[in-house]
Parts: structure tokens; sequence; C-alpha cells
């Protein structure tokens, strides 16, 4: 605060553009770095599947032929191209989990925001930070690279899923299996840094006086996340690093002919899978948390309870893996623990989704865009979060297992949980990084159109799982044809909100109205950043904050 | 930057490092996926020259920052989390090995009601001969740096720092050698293959992560050994040999499980 004051807006940066973007140590600029190119990702994903629920909209094939890749429909003949189909799931699949939404929260927002929360001038190792962000770049080079490498069925790409499961993976042909593979592993060992980097700054580092349970919710959702991804994303190196073993020389850990077990996979893969999911989610819950106590103008409810119930989900997270896998062929015993497991799940997810509610309960709550993102959020997300609970019975799963209900079910918590939480904390920090307000009118049309585009896509999606039509198939009979044609509006009325973001995004960098305020939403956004000018200056809190600077008291 | 910070972290000019280790690292990959094809090795091992001299120029700086001054007595607490908290993301890969090795000893594939599977060939290393010498080799090796830790930090006494280090350096290369001895006397003499079948996969690839990481540790413990040398290293302030010494008692605890469980408790069950 101290700082800021003194430094404020005039303080020139001297730093060059290459070493300012290509060499920093700084949080800050690391974290939009982060928000950048996630979002580069994030639009390449997306497209992706723009194109597959394209091809989905009629029965029959239309676009994805082996005479081409088409965009037009035409009355030429079309031979089915079912790799292509694949390659395109696929990179969805692995760029939206390890390049999009965890870079994104966890390293952008997290970056930007979880230093900032604590009082801290910077993160424990500004150096190692920018490594994370670098390796995250040569992750998604390798992954980009890996889709137009030769691969599978003498054409580009690999078409195996994005849990890359054996004998998929181990058979497909050519080197771009091997980048993914890659990509994986660098993609991870960026995440692992950045997770030492986190926890280590989120010990070391507290303002004076900020006890662990006087730290912001944000910054614990970030915490405990970094522990996730500390202890699975090595599990996951091991696992892949056996697929290659496999692919390249001869070895047999999956394969049949040499005693191998290809469920084996599986367990490791979920072993990191699940954890992964709540990496993708729990910083979601950390941003919603300030989003909803500060436009409800009340301190957020049961902030204990909420860390509590952040750890025990991370903690849960754990031990409930082989409920992707009910149908292997496991033990009934082992599918009853699994289902029990699951289950708890769900109080600990019920403590905050009851919280938040509690939140609003008698608050004067406005409707701003993060606001709206919220709401949106905590809606999808109890959708996706019951289904979740419907999906976590091993009986009721047989039915379900790889239809539509369950693509319905992680779309909601995720798609729609993780990147309802991205929008809304991008539209609340907005300002506090860009020193620009986006505008409020635009930004409403972005969450209406998302919000409808997002529910007409994945809603439509349980009916047809209902129905019986299996995931990762390029076609579908008649039967599913008017879900589909629904879904698929939905899926270019979200493509379009999301453009329509990236314009909103750019007007306000360039014409959007300058912030003079340090908090420009009210006095309810108590945590540190709000202390701050808008944009903060390059070092921040290099007189560490005082403890009234942040402590408002509200006892626990 | 033009002005001065009022708190003990270690805020860093902007570095070049990063960007160069990423760029190394992306060419080393994609190399590798070139060399594993027959295409060409020279991609892989540019990107290998890259991030060496990476981790090289890396660890020098650091090594630089502390002799001026910078790793004040909180900086040095965060750079202890950091290097446990990287200790601890390798037990968490050499636990997906451990994972392989456990589900096949205890439910081979041929157990399964129903199955086609067949036993693959199992082959026992007598636990009582190199593997024993190694465990001891290792933990002796342990002792030492431990020792040159005690020295250091109890009495300050340099000569028995470096002397300990040395043996724990020597001790650290013996190991090596009798693991590459055992590997060649399978290989070459007892037809075992690397590669092939599970056990083959599950022995090569956990004794082998193993043994690549006794090989950082001794590089570690050398770069320590020669600091020490040079001067380096108080009672007070030593986190880089603190590191050394903790990831390799973290390569014998490591070693224990693989000796316990892949070799005394493999040669009775399998």
């Amino acid at each position: 605060m101290a700082d800021a004051a003194i430094h404020g807006h005039e303080h020139e940066d001297e730093r060059g553009f290459f070493t300012r973007w290509f060499m920093s140590t700084n949080h800050k600029d690391i974290g939009l770095l982060y928000l950048i190119v996630s979002a580069l990702a994030g639009l390449i994903s997306v497209t992706l599947t723009v194109y597959m629920r394209l091809e989905l909209m009629e029965p029959g094939v239309q676009y994805m032929c082996l005479e081409g890749a088409r965009f037009l429909a035409s009355d030429e003949v079309c031979t089915p191209n079912g790799h292509l189909w694949n390659v395109m799931i696929t990179y969805h699949g692995v760029l939206m989990m390890f390049f999009v939404v965890i870079p994104a929260l966890f390293g952008g927002f997290g970056n930007y925001f979880m230093p900032l929360q604590i009082g801290a001038p910077d993160m424990a190792f500004p150096r190692m930070n920018n490594l994370s962000f670098w390796l995250y770049v040569a992750g998604t080079s390798l992954g980009v690279a890996s889709m137009v490498t030769p691969g599978g069925n003498d054409q580009l790409g690999s078409g195996v899923g994005w849990v890359l499961y054996p004998p998929l993976s181990t058979s497909e042909g050519g080197m771009s299996m091997d980048l993914a593979i890659f990509a994986v592993h660098v993609s991870g060992a960026s995440s692992i840094l950045g997770a030492i980097n986190m926890i280590t700054t989120f010990l070391n580092m507290r303002a004076p006086g900020m006890t662990l349970f006087k730290v912001p919710l944000f910054s614990w959702s970030i915490f405990v996340t970094s522990w996730l991804i500390l202890l699975s994303l090595p599990v996951l190196a091991g696992a892949i690093t056996m697929l290659l073993m496999d692919r390249n020389f001869g070895f047999a850990f999956f394969d049949p002919a040499g005693g191998g077990d290809p469920i084996l996979y599986q367990h490791i893969l979920w072993f990191f899978g699940h954890p992964e999911v709540y990496i993708v989610i729990l910083p979601g819950f950390g941003i919603i948390s300030h989003v909803i106590a500060t436009f409800s103008r009340k301190p957020v409810f049961g902030y204990l309870p909420m860390v509590w119930a952040i750890i025990a989900i991370g903690a849960l997270g754990f031990v409930v893996w082989a409920h992707h896998m009910y149908t292997v062929g496991m033990s009934l015993n082992q599918q009853a623990y699994f289902m029990l497991a699951t289950m708890v799940i769900a109080v600990p997810t019920g403590v905050k989704v009851f919280s938040w509610i509690a939140t609003m309960w008698g608050g004067s709550i406005e409707f701003k865009t993060p606001m709206l993102f919220a709401f949106g959020f905590l809606f999808l997300f109890t959708v996706g979060g019951v289904t979740g609970v419907v999906l976590s019975q091993a009986g009721v799963d047989r039915a379900y297992h790889d239809t539509y209900y369950v693509v319905a079910h992680f779309h909601y918590v995720m798609s729609l949980g993780a990147v309802f939480a991205i929008f809304a904390g991008m539209y609340f920090y907005f300002g506090k990084m860009t020193g620009r307000q986006y505008s409020e009118f635009w930004g409403k049309i972005h969450f209406w159109m998302f919000f409808i585009g997002a529910n007409l896509t994945f809603f439509p999606q349980h009916f047809l799982g209902r129905q019986g039509m299996p995931r990762r198939y390029i076609d579908y009979p008649e039967a599913f044809a008017y879900w589909n044609k629904i879904s698929s509006y939905g899926a270019f009325i979200s493509f379009a909100s999301f453009l329509l973001f990236f314009g909103i995004v750019f007007y306000a960098l360039f014409r959007g109205a300058r912030i003079t305020q340090n908090n420009y939403w009210n006095e309810y956004a108590d945590t540190l950043e709000w202390t701050l000018p808008s944009p903060p200056p390059e070092h921040t809190f290099e007189i560490l904050p005082k403890q009234e600077d942040w402590d408002k008291g509200p006892a626990h | 930057m033009a002005h001065a910070k009022n708190h003990d972290y270690h805020i860093l000019p902007p570095s070049v490092l990063p960007l160069l280790g990423a760029i190394g690292g992306f060419i080393m990959l994609f190399g590798a996926v070139l060399w594993m094809h027959d295409i060409t090795p020279y991609m892989f091992w540019i990107g290998l020259v890259l991030v060496l001299y990476t981790m090289f120029d890396w660890w020098s700086k650091v090594v630089v920052e502390s002799r001026v001054g910078d790793h004040t007595a909180v900086v040095r607490i965060g750079l202890r989390y950091g290097f446990i908290l990287f200790v601890m993301s390798e037990i968490m890969f050499f636990f997906a090995w451990f994972w392989s090795f456990f589900k096949h000893a205890m439910y081979p594939m041929q157990d399964y009601i129903g199955t086609e599977y067949v036993q693959p060939n199992i082959h026992v290393v007598d636990a009582f001969h190199l593997p024993l010498i190694n465990t001891v080799v290792l933990l002796l090796s342990g002792c030492a740096v431990t020792w040159a830790h005690h020295a250091l930090v109890h009495e300050n006494d340099r000569k028995a720092l470096i002397q300990g280090l040395a043996i724990g350096i020597i001790l650290g290369i013996a190991f090596t050698a009798l693991q590459a001895f055992e590997y060649y006397e399978l290989l070459a003499h007892e037809g075992w293959k690397f590669g092939d079948d599970i056990f083959y996969s599950n022995f090569f690839m956990a004794t082998g992560f193993h043994g690549f990481h006794v090989l950082i540790g001794t590089v570690f413990l050398t770069v320590c050994l020669l600091r020490a040398m040079k001067g380096d290293f108080t009672p007070e302030q030593h986190v880089g040999f603190e590191a050394a010494a903790w990831y390799w008692h973290f390569v014998d605890v490591v070693w224990l499980f693989l000796f316990f469980a892949v070799y005394l408790w493999g040669q009775s069950v399998l």
C-alpha cells in the first residue's frame, strides 16, 4: 500500500519488451502470459469442438471425409474419416486438460493473485516461475506439433483419446503419439515446478500476522491445488513413461503378450486423473468465493468450513480414482468401496455450495458480469455435481459408462464449472490487471450467450446418454438426430460468445474506461490486491503490508 | 527496480535462462522422438547440450547469489521447503513404478479366472550377493554424507566435511559401478532381456530409474565437494549441501524399498 502510494502509475517502466515478457521474473507478468497463452490454446481447442459439433449436427458423415476435410456441405462422395474424428476428440481433451484450464486458473490467476492476496512481494522462486511458464509453452508446442505430425492410420495426429489408454496408445503408429507423451511430460514438469513454487510462497511469504486460517480462500484453493499437482502428476509421468517404453523399446508393461496388464495403466492414469479433476476446479472455487462475497456485500459464509472443505475435497480426490473404471472387471468389494468413497465427496462439495448460497442469503446482491458468471457456475456446477452422484453408483454406471451422459456430466463440471469460474475471474480482475474496465453491457451479453449456448450444448446430451448414444463416435443412427442438432446449435452459440469475449477484451484493452480507484467494486472486495493501484506497479509490497490493511476481522 | 526493497525476500533480476531451458527441452524431446523413429540423433544432443548449459549457468548463478548474501534466513527456509517438495514429487514418481511391480507380483495376470495369460519369465537375482553389497555400499555412503554434515554443522571441521563428502561420492560411484556390473552379468551372461516381458520391464525400469537418480545425486554431491573445497558452506548457511544430503538419503531409501521388495521379497514370492 505504502509502496503503491509512492510509486503509482507514473513510475515509468524501464524494461524493454523482450526483457519484460521473455525474461520475466515478475509474478504478475508471468500470470498475464499464462492467461494469454492459455486463451490461445483454448481457442484452438474450442475450434476443434466446433468442427466436431458441425459433423455431429446431422446423421451420416458430411465433413470429416477421407477425400479431404470439408467445412461446407457438398454433394460429393464422402468416406468417413474416423481417424480425423478421433484426432479431434483427443486433442480437444489433451489441450483442455493440460494446456488451457490448469494454466489459466492455476498458472494465470494463481500466479497473479495468490502472492498479492498474501502480501508477498513476489513468488518464492521468481526465476523458476518463469521456467514453469516457458515449459508450459514448450509443452503446448509439442502438443500442437503432435497434432500435425504423422500418426496412426497413415494420417496426421493420434486418435487415442486424451486418457491415452493402451493398447490404442501403444499401437498407434508414427511420431505423433510420442510427441503427445512428451508434451504431457513437459506440461507435468511445468505444473510440478509451479506447485513447488506456490506451496513455498504460501508457507513462507505470508504477510506478518497472516496465520494460515486468515489466508483468503482463493489462496487456500491454490495451496491445496498445488499439493494435488505435486503428488499426482509425477505418478502420471511414470505411467506415460511406461507407455513410451512399451511403444519404443519393446517393454511389456501394458502388453498382454508379455504378461503385462492394460488395466494397470487405467489405474495409474486415474490415480492422477481424479485429482486432476479437482486441480481443475479448486482454484475456480476460490475465485467464486471472492466474487460472491463481493457482489453480495457480505463476508463469505463459513470461512473455516470452506477451507476444510477444500482440504477434504483434495484429500478425498486421491482415494476415488477407480470410479472411472467400474466396467473393467473389478471385484464387487472394490466397486463398493470406490462408490462409497466417491459419494463422500458430495459432502464437502455440498458444504461449499450451501456456504455460497448462505453468503448470498440476505446480502444486497448486485448482478455485475462476474456475479452472473458466479451464478452460472453455481447452477451448472451443481447440475454437474448431482449427475456425478448418479454416475458414482457402480450399478447405474453400467448403463451410463461411455455414453453422452458422462460427456454431459463432466462438461457441466469442467467446461461449465471451471470455465465459468475463469470468466468470472477474468471480469472480476480485468480492471485490476489492465487498468481498463470492460463493457458491462457486452459482458452481460457474453454471459447470456454463453450460458444459453452451453446449456443448449450439454443439457440435451443427458438425454442422448439416456437413449444410449455412445461417446467418441463420428456418426450415429437417425434416432439421436433431434438432440444432436440442438446440441450443435448450442455449440455454435457458445463459440460465438467466446469470440465475443475476445472482442470485449480487445475493446477494453484499447478503448475501455480507465480505472482510477484501487478498489473499483466495493468494500467487500477486501483482500490485499484491492489495496493496490490498477494495474499494480512492477514491484508490489516492497514494504510488507500491515495487518490492518487486510485483516477486516470477521471472526471465524 | 530503482527503489529499495524493505524485506528479506529474494527479488531476482530478469533472466533469459528459463526461456533458453524451455527451448532446449523442446528441442531435446522433439529430437528424442526423431531419434526413436530413426530419423536423426543430432537434434536430441543439441537440445541436451542446451538443457545442460541452462542447468549449469542457472545453478552457478544461484551459488553466486548465495555468496553475495541474497539468501537471507527466510529465503533459505524457502529453498529448503522447495527442495523437500521436489523430493516428495520424486517419491511419487517412484510410486508409479512400485505400483506396477507390486501389482504384477501380487496379482499376476495368469491368476485371473478364465485367463489365457501365461506366466512371464521370472528370473531371480540372489538378493544376498551383489544386491546386499550394494545396499551396504549405498547406506555407508549415506553415513559418510551425514558425517560430513555433522562435521560442518557441529564442529565446523572443514577437513572432515571434505573427507566425508569424498568418501560418500566414492561409495556412490562404487554403487553405480556394481549396479552396471550386475546389469552386464544379467544381460550378457544370464540371458536377461532389456524389456520383452513384464518382469524385465518392472525390474529394469524400477532399478534403472533408481540408478539414474544415484547418478544425479553423485553429481550433486560432487558439486558440493568442489564448493566445499573452494570454501563455500558455513555451519549456518549450507542449503545446497543440505539439499544434496537430503537427495542422497531419498535415493538410499528408495534403494531400501527396491532391495526389500524387488530383490528380497521378490526372490521368495516370484
